[in-house]
This record gives C-alpha cells, structure tokens and sequence, in this order.
C-alpha cells in the first residue's frame, strides 16, 4: 500500500505540473482528430469503419505524449536528484510517471469513445471489451512513452524527435486508417509488430465490425507488449539513470 | 557515540576520470560533520553516494547499518536531503512541494500537515505557502528545499552547498536551524568549500582534494597541526615596511594586511617580544599586538594547495 501510495505521489505531481495544463489537454484532443480529418476527408470511407482509428490514435498519442519529456525535463530544472534520494524504487519513479500518463490517455481518449460510441457506430457496442481495450493500450502507450524518456539527457525537444519519429510512421502500417484485411502481405507483416494494430483490432471488435487477428490475440499481445516495454524501459533507466546526474 | 555513517574506500568513476578515490571516514550519531573541499574535489559525488543516489565504483558506505548499494531504501527513509543544485517544483506551491515531500516518505496526511506548518514558520516562508515556487527568490527556494528534507523528522541531514550564494538573511536562517537540528540530536553532513561556515558550525571537519581524502578532525585540531602558520599581528602608529621586520631572527615572513603587519612564526611569544624591542630601537608607537593561531583557510589551502596529508583519521 505504501509502496502505491509513493508512486501516486509521482504521478499527481506529473499530473499537477505536466499534464493538467490548458495548453496540454486541448493538444491532446486536437492533434488525433486533425490527423484523422487529413485522412478521411475527401475519401469515400464510412465514418463507421474510421471510429475505432480515431479511438486508437487519440490512446496512442496522447498516452505517450508528455512522458517521454518528464525526465528529461526534471533533470534540466533539477528536480530529479530531490526524487532519487527520496526512498523511492526506480519501479515507484517510473510507476508513477506511467500512471498519470495512463490516466491522461485514458480520460482523454474517453471523448472520441464516447463521441463514436453515441454519435457514429450504429451496432450496440461490447462495453466491457472496450473497457479492457481503453486500459490495456492506455497502459502499452504510457509504458511506450516511458521508453522513449530513457535516453540521459536534459533537452526534452531530442527525445521528443525520437518519440515522434516511432509514433507518426506507426500510425499507416497499423489498420488505423485502412483495415488490415486489406493491406499488402508486407504491410500485413509490419502491422504484427506494432501494439497499435492489437489495440485498433480489439476496438473494432468492441464496436462490432470484423477483424482480421482474434481479439483474444489482440488482447494477449497489449499484455505481451506492455511487459515487454515495461522490462526494457526498466533495464534502460537503470543504466542510464545516473548518468543523468552530471549533465 | 555510536558510528551513523561508515564509509570504507568508496569509490566513484566517471569513465577514466576518478572523481573519489577510495575515501574512508566515519561520522558519530548526532554530529556536525564538516565535508569540506574546493569545487571539483569529489565533495558531491560522495554525498550522492552516501544518499544512494548514486553507486560507488568501488568500496562500502554504510548509513544507518545499511549498505547505500544494495538496501538503498531502508536508509532513505531517514535521511534528508538537500542537494547542491536542486529546485523544488517551480509551477507547485510551497505548500504543494511540501505535501508531495512528506507523500514520498510515506507521511500520514495531519502528521504532515502539521509539521509542514511548523517547518514554514520557522523557516519564515508561512506567508507565502499559497505562492508557486517560481516567485520565490533563490534564498526561500533554498529554505524550502530545507523544509521539504525535514519534513519527516531524518535521522540524518545531508547538504550540500546550502548557503551558497544566498543573502544574510537566508544563511543565518539556515545555520541557526542545522544548530537547532543537532542540538535535537539530529546528525548533519554539511558539505561547503566555505572554510569559516565549516570552522563556525562543525565538531568535524573532513578536507577532500583531487578525490582523496586529505585530512579528518576537528577545527582546532587541524589548525594545531599547522604550527608554521602561528603568527604575530601587529599595527604601528606610522607606516613600517615587511621588510624592516624581515630580520627578526624567530620570523619566517612578514605579510602586509591593509594597516597592520603579519609576521609568522613558529614561537609567537618570543616574537612579540621582539617586535616590542623593535619598536623601542625605532621609536616606534604600537596600536596593537596580537598572537594568532592558523585559520582553517590557511590549513585548508594548506592541505588542498599543496597536497599534503598531515594527518589520517584516528580509528
């Protein structure tokens, strides 16, 4: 319970100073529907089979929007050396950094949800399938930001180069904008390796259209990613954790 | 006194670069223990090792019976810790800086309260609680940064540098609470490279140069080491050249400061005897005439500028 509690503290402290700014929120709303609009505006696809796209994009960028900055920002302002002497573990740190960035994901991805849920797919939705959906990918996408914060350095404008580099390709070869059924054997390849398919896969199911991998897969995959991301970010910090103390 | 921190040829690398090289010392429950060194000496680095912030290369320190490279944790939770650059978050409140300090070491929310309110009064930032961090001048982020390492009551205190650059009013703020603080029996490890803050507060002074260790004991001891640097200072009524005074046989030199004369000496009663005669031979009128032991600059700069090691510490 302690231990939770430390590494609430982290994440209300991220969530004061990083997240809860006008600035931020309105970002994070904006920046997946204007991707979305340059997309499907002036293409003939139903707004129906587009829905679980825009869900999928909002998680994933708005869950690993702020992270990867935090750490870097805290060693420019010097903040971070008060943390690590605090009786903190490196788990309780970087919990904390990826719970508010969950919570930020997953609140703000709540709005396209709703807005698709309510005003575009006309089949009853499996509420309890999107409900996993939503925390399992809020969870990957934060746990994906933490990764990309590993690098030792003060400036977060370089980590968010590379953040950026990952996340905007990844978006066209993962079934956001066309469904993988239809993509070319390649692309059907590169898809397998990208945590957003399972999560665009797994939401078309929840909104009841057809996909192309099991949702159980899907499902097992978030979990599978998530763990995978979550152990290296853990060996990456660990190592370059340190280091970042005499930039 | 029972031994709180124990450090044993610890060692710290950066590359190829050793910035401590196998430093050993111990500090007694409930002292003030002087860490003292030019900038680059290795002074942070070991505070960081010892607040296991950092790994050693190389050696143990123990803190409170725990190993700072393999229990961290257990340690932590009470120790405070200012370090030397810091700030605490400028877009949160002092309050709100405050609330989160005591979270991190697991407070209960009226026991943190409280004694947030006693910190801020005491540290006369009660006034400004409701006011970002950012507003605060350099002095008041300083004193929060202290209030947010007391919070929880640590058994020990680590600063590092927390006077530098501050005004008057923040520094005497500051040293009157770390004498309070060990009058409670609370041990404190203050790291300076100012020489008078550490003669004035600490029962001990260590001296690291280069990453090693140079000398350990208290003020007084250090000073006495330095026999050499015993002096007799004198002012005349009318000026007096060094050089008049150069050939009194038990003066080694004669330094000029501002109106008065310094003349160092292994046997300054002798000497001030001398200078008397000296001064009737002359006709000269004395102003004043004083013995003076070696500063603790003087035996500082005397270890860090030329490297000597007069004396290991006493087991």
């Amino acid at each position: 319970m302690s231990a939770f509690l430390r590494t609430w503290a982290v994440a209300k402290k991220d969530m004061r100073v990083y997240y809860l700014k006008g600035p931020v929120i309105i970002f994070g709303l904006l920046f997946p529907g204007f991707l979305f609009l340059a997309f499907a505006i002036g293409r003939d696809l139903p707004a129906e089979s587009l829905a679980p796209g825009l869900i999928a994009m909002a998680l994933f960028f708005t869950s690993s929007a702020v992270t990867p900055a935090v750490l870097p920002f805290e060693t420019r302002t010097r903040t971070l050396e008060r943390l690590l002497a605090a009786p903190l573990s490196l788990g309780m740190l970087l919990g904390g950094d990826v719970l508010a960035a969950f919570l930020f994901g997953l609140f703000v991805s709540l709005i396209p949800a709703l807005v698709s849920i309510l005003f575009i797919t006309s089949t009853p939705p499996r509420l309890g399938l999107l409900a996993v959906t939503l925390l399992l990918s809020a969870l990957t996408y934060a746990i994906l930001g933490m990764l990309f914060s590993s690098p030792p350095t003060d400036n977060p404008s370089s980590v968010m180069t590379i953040s950026n580099l990952v996340r905007l390709p990844t978006i066209f070869f993962s079934g956001v904008f066309v469904p993988i059924s239809h993509m070319p054997a390649w692309g059907k390849a590169l898809a397998a390796f990208s945590p957003l398919t399972y999560t665009t896969e797994a939401l078309r199911a929840a909104l009841g259209q057809e996909t192309y991998f099991p949702v159980s897969l899907s499902l097992l995959m978030l979990c599978l990613f998530a763990a995978g991301l979550w152990a290296v970010s853990m060996a990456l910090h660990r190592r370059n954790m340190s280091r970042r103390l005499w930039m | 006194m029972s031994t709180i921190i124990r450090v044993d040829n610890l060692t710290r690398r950066y590359g190829e670069r050793t910035a401590v090289n196998h430093v050993s010392f111990e500090v007694a429950a409930g002292e003030l223990f002087g860490f003292l060194g030019p900038n680059g000496a290795g002074k942070t680095t070991t505070q960081r090792m010892l607040t296991g912030v950092l790994p050693p290369s190389e050696g143990t320190a123990y803190v409170l019976d725990h190993d700072m490279a393999r229990d961290p944790l257990g340690a932590k939770e009470h120790l405070g810790v200012v370090p030397e650059v810091a700030n605490p978050y400028l877009e949160m409140t002092g309050w709100q800086n405050l609330m989160l300090a005591g979270e991190l070491y697991g407070m209960k929310r009226s026991a943190r309260t409280q004694r947030a309110e006693e910190l801020l009064r005491e540290l006369q930032l009660w006034d400004r609680r409701a006011d970002r961090a950012k507003t605060y001048s350099k002095g008041m982020r300083q004193r929060l940064m202290l209030a947010m390492a007391l919070l929880h009551q640590p058994d020990i205190l680590f600063l590092d540098e927390p006077t530098a650059g501050l005004d008057v009013m923040s520094r005497r703020n500051i040293h009157q609470t770390v004498k309070n603080l060990t009058r409670s029996g609370v041990t404190v490890f203050y790291t300076t490279h100012n020489v008078e803050e550490a003669n004035v507060l600490c029962d001990r002074v260590a001296i690291i140069s280069e990453g090693r260790l140079a000398a350990v004991d208290t003020p007084e001891a250090l000073k006495s080491h330095f026999a050499e640097s015993q002096s007799v200072q004198v002012a005349f009524a009318s000026p007096v050249k060094p050089e008049a005074l150069s050939d009194i046989p038990t003066v080694a030199h004669v330094e000029k400061e501002g109106d008065k004369l310094r003349l160092f000496t292994s046997q300054p009663g002798r000497a001030a005897t001398e200078i008397a005669l000296f001064a009737q031979r002359q006709g000269l009128e004395i102003v004043s005439l004083n013995t003076l032991g070696p500063s603790l600059e003087e035996v500082f700069l005397s270890i860090t500028g030329r490297g000597s090691h007069p004396r290991e510490e006493k087991s």
